[in-house]
């Protein structure tokens, strides 16, 4: 069975229906990027995956013992967080607290599992850091160990290199293929289609409450996948397709 | 020393000592998330509910925290989920809230058998307002606040850090948000009549905000907090009493004195860490 399986899903937006009768199967070990424009509905779907937002009709099903509560989210910047006084250990811990039941303080175990997600996105030197001193990169590496403390299986990122300098940007691209070739499932709202195609096994383009859904090959070949791509392609070498 | 002995040689300033004390360490703690979440306007509308509550009471004969009490609870929901709902413009719903409640009282007060001096008690705050059961219900609430707090606070860092990546992990966080905006108007109720309700809603920013110059992690934020809210009520009752000045504005006036002295510290902590930066590059 699919990973995650949305099936005839309908959403809405500020009361205006976005996306009707969405259907896209995720396997495990897929790499799925979501892309569209403003308003297409790409982060109500995340929330409509995390049950943040409720689907108007439809179901979003889970499969291969993936709990909801088990998906590593790492949701857009808030207001909140650019004046917050935390430090990284304190953030990338609390990752950890979906798998805690009654013990409300974090055992050994969670700092162990914590510890092991900084050093595999290469921040355990920033761990007494304050969040709010970190540059935007860094930043989303925190937000990323997090994540992976919450789950073994499913990343959901929302555009997770908005505002990020190319450099940082590549860096982040090729940390989430590791990631995801060490077998964790990735499913990706982004802006950047050249990178979606580049590190994507699928794509979902959604468009005026019309979707595409496909693997990547087919995605290029197709003719929304021309459109887009060619569009962009048109931006980089003077009109030639 | 021969002052706090004389201090605490009248009844009410032992009780001020207590009850405000023990408000302001709650104030402190319910106060941090709600200013790093932008909520602060909750605590100032909350307070000025607060003021039409007790002047209702005080017209109808009431006793005033039965009165108060429930009231300000159900404001404290209704604020809470006007500003959850962007739709609405939180802040000025709050500002008409707030600004409302204030006019009725006073309006209520002057019309019923209530007098100048009690409006300006209310306001400002009154040494002598507190009696024997504020001081066991603000032991009760502390304590509750404090073991909830401990109980729940890696949960109460995460809602506030970022409440849809909590949700998203199956925390409950409009439960948490309610539960901290119900303590915070039960503190304020409490500390209403000593330190005023016009002022009452410093006890739960100023303590936030100072340390928040400082220090650079959650947990060092909560516990300074905490300290400071409690010393600078100290210092300001103790003023208060000496120079007979009016209890809530001495307590303002010495967390405004811990803010600056804080955002000194604040600025020098980060320009000796920008030194020694520099010196490590080189």
């Amino acid at each position: 069975m699919a990973l995650v399986s949305c099936n005839n899903i309908s959403l809405s937006y500020e009361n205006k229906i976005v996306m009707t009768n969405l259907s896209f199967h995720i396997n495990k070990g897929d790499y799925c990027c979501i892309a569209g424009e403003n308003g297409s509905g790409k982060s109500t779907l995340v929330k409509a995956i995390l049950s943040l937002k409720t689907i108007n009709s439809g179901s979003i099903l889970f499969g291969d013992g993936l709990r909801r509560r088990e998906i590593g989210y790492l949701p857009q910047q808030t207001v909140v967080q650019k004046d917050f006084p935390a430090s990284v250990w304190e953030i990338v811990l609390s990752g950890c607290l979906n798998r805690k039941k009654i013990n409300p303080f974090y055992t050994k175990e969670d700092k162990k599992r914590a510890a092991d997600n900084m050093e595999k996105l290469g921040i355990t030197h920033l761990k007494r850091e304050c969040y709010r001193d970190l540059s935007g990169g860094q930043q989303q590496r925190v937000l990323l160990a997090r994540a992976l403390c919450a789950t073994e299986k499913l990343l959901l990122l929302d555009e997770p290199m908005a505002g990020l300098d190319p450099i940082v940007t590549q860096e982040l691209y090729e940390l989430i293929e590791d990631l995801n070739k060490s077998g964790i499932t990735v499913i990706m709202v982004t802006h950047d289609l050249p990178s979606a195609v580049k590190y994507a096994t699928h794509i979902l383009h959604l468009q005026n409450g019309e979707f595409y859904f496909g693997n990547t090959k087919d995605y290029i070949h197709s003719e929304v996948g021309r459109k887009f791509l060619g569009e962009i392609k048109c931006d980089h070498c003077g009109g030639e397709i | 020393m021969e002052t706090i002995v004389q201090i605490f040689s009248y009844t009410f300033m032992t009780r001020a000592f207590i009850v405000g004390a023990l408000v302001s360490l709650c104030a402190a703690l319910l106060g941090l998330p709600l200013v790093l979440k932008k909520y602060s306007m909750i605590g100032d509308g909350l307070s000025h509910v607060g003021f039409g509550a007790l002047a209702v009471a005080t017209v109808m004969n009431a006793a005033p925290m039965k009165v108060a009490i429930p009231v300000v609870i159900i404001a404290a929901i209704i604020l809470l989920r006007i500003n959850e709902n962007s739709k609405l413009k939180g802040d000025a719903a709050i500002a008409i809230i707030s600004t409302g409640a204030l006019a009725l009282g006073v309006v209520i007060m002057s019309l019923g058998n209530g007098s100048n001096i009690d409006i300006y008690n209310y306001m400002f705050g009154s040494i002598l307002a507190l009696g024997k059961s504020d001081v066991y219900i603000s032991i009760i609430l502390s304590i509750i606040v404090i073991i909830l707090y401990i109980f729940f606070y890696v949960k109460i860092f995460a809602v506030t850090f970022d409440e849809n990546f909590s949700k998203a992990t199956g925390i409950r966080t409009g439960l948490y948000n309610m539960l901290t905006a119900v303590l915070t108007a039960l503190t304020i109720v409490l500390g209403m009549r000593l330190m005023g309700s016009l002022l009452i809603s410093a006890l739960i920013i100023f303590p936030a905000l100072s340390s928040m110059r400082i220090f650079r992690s959650f947990k060092a934020t909560v516990i300074s907090s905490a300290i400071l809210s409690v010393v600078c009520f100290c210092i300001g009752l103790t003023m208060s009493f000496l120079y007979s000045m009016p209890p809530g504005a001495s307590v303002v006036c010495v967390n405004i004195a811990g803010f600056i002295i804080y955002s000194i510290a604040g600025k020098l902590r980060a320009v000796l860490f920008r030194l020694r930066k520099n010196r490590q590059q080189r």
